[in-house]
């Protein structure tokens, strides 16, 4: 935040920003601290941190980048619950206390810094990514998949996830189950799944139903409470466990992945669209305008 | 999939115990509201009664499919919840195992006593 612009700005209230510290090469052991913060309108829980930094205590801290709930870097515990820091006003949280707390389920590397490689293993463990049998086509397309807005819609949702780790930090199996796929990879293990376009369902299979995957969900939505960007990740579980039970009373076959689309023929374009623009990747020979 | 198939018979299985403990909830204890709708007659839970019903092949059944079905759902149910508590593979699969002989051995010890009620020539 900068300087002048915070002092530009009527202070609506000082709170008290209860923080917990942690420093390994200093062989501390957890502890909260105290700091004083001036809050202005509009102020996120994020700006007060970093207000703190720049005031009171250079050495705190924690993981950021976009400021606007997009990355999914600055997820912490904050006044009980698992939220983005850049996505919560102070004057909204209705306290003149702020405890700030790394995500629980999460080992802390220093502060406010969770140690995040159990998430992406796990959610690298469900193949988050299109699985196809035609993988020239994949290689080399040559047009689009085919996938209707009701097939779209059908997992749209789930798409939205930036792998914040909210969700994980706020799941009681994943507390207490260290082996639990968790919220996280299980609704990407769906999105996939439920996509007409992937043919890798056998493949996700041995992590979703596996005797650690959907089974263990006890359906508290502690998840779906959390979650910034409004992806419902109990649903996705719950979705997946309806498809297992489903196919074992013989419903619900395998689908046909959906076939390459034939390129539109016969069409004008309109003549009030400009043109695209010249091609930066993939062209070979051709130079770009300065 | 292995746990799939085990979920799926835990699932199949409580809609059973939800219909059979219904029956049983009927029976025996809302007897007196059956009495009124002309169902049923006589205290439920007389031992006369009881030696009664177990003589009866629909009730023999019920009583194991019940067995059958209660086992089956409650030691699946302990199973998950010994495994959300981050054991070893080689734990998890020993606690499996002595379940699964458990379940079997409680189900056969009751069902051989519901066949030896039914045979019993009463009281």
């Amino acid at each position: 935040m900068n300087n002048s612009a915070t002092q530009d700005k009527a202070i609506l209230k000082t709170v008290k920003f209860e923080i917990l510290r942690y420093n390994p090469a200093g062989n501390e052991s957890p502890h909260l601290e105290n700091y004083s913060v001036p809050v202005t309108k509009g102020m996120t829980v994020l700006d007060g941190l970093t207000w703190i930094k720049e005031h009171l205590d250079s050495s705190l801290s924690w993981r950021s980048s976009c400021r606007m709930g997009i990355c999914g870097s600055c997820g912490m515990f904050i006044n009980g619950l698992p939220r983005l820091a850049c996505n919560n006003q102070i004057v909204h949280l209705h306290s003149d206390r702020v405890v700030v707390k790394p995500l629980p389920n999460y080992d802390i590397i220093r502060d406010l810094v969770p140690d995040l490689e159990g998430l992406f293993s796990k959610h690298r463990s469900v193949k988050p990514y299109l699985i196809r049998k035609d993988v020239s086509e994949q290689d080399k397309p040559t047009g689009e998949f085919f996938q209707s807005e009701q097939e779209l819609l059908n997992y749209i949702q789930f798409a939205y996830c930036i792998k914040c780790g909210l969700c994980m930090a706020a799941c009681p199996t994943v507390a207490t189950s260290e082996e639990y796929a968790g919220p996280q990879s299980l609704t990407a293990g769906w999105r996939y799944l439920s996509d007409t376009r992937d043919e890798g369902a056998s493949e996700r299979q041995d992590v979703l139903y596996s005797s650690h995957g959907v089974y263990r969900c006890h359906f508290a939505g502690a998840c779906s409470q959390v979650c910034p960007k409004g992806v419902d990740p109990a649903l996705a579980i719950q979705m997946a466990k309806r498809d297992a039970f489903m196919k074992g009373f013989g419903f619900g076959k395998e689908r046909k992945a959906s076939s390459v689309m034939s390129p539109v023929q016969d069409w004008t374009p309109r003549g009030d669209i400009p043109n695209a623009p010249e091609k930066t990747a993939g062209n070979t020979g051709s130079k770009r305008e300065p | 999939m292995r746990e799939s198939r085990l979920w799926f018979w835990h699932i199949l299985s409580a809609i059973v115990i939800l219909v059979l403990l219904g029956l049983h909830m009927g029976t025996k204890h809302l007897s007196e509201l059956l009495h009124m709708i002309g169902i049923g007659s006589g205290d439920p839970v007389q031992s006369a009664q009881v030696f009664h019903r177990s003589q009866q092949a629909v009730y023999m059944i019920t009583y194991i499919l019940l067995l059958g079905t209660g086992l089956f759902h409650g030691l699946y149910g302990l199973r998950s919840i010994f495994f959300e508590l981050s054991l070893s593979k080689t734990l998890e699969k020993l606690i499996g195992g002595v379940l699964a002989v458990a379940g079997i051995a409680l189900f056969v010890y009751g069902s051989y006593v519901a066949v030896l009620l039914f045979q019993t020539s009463g009281v």
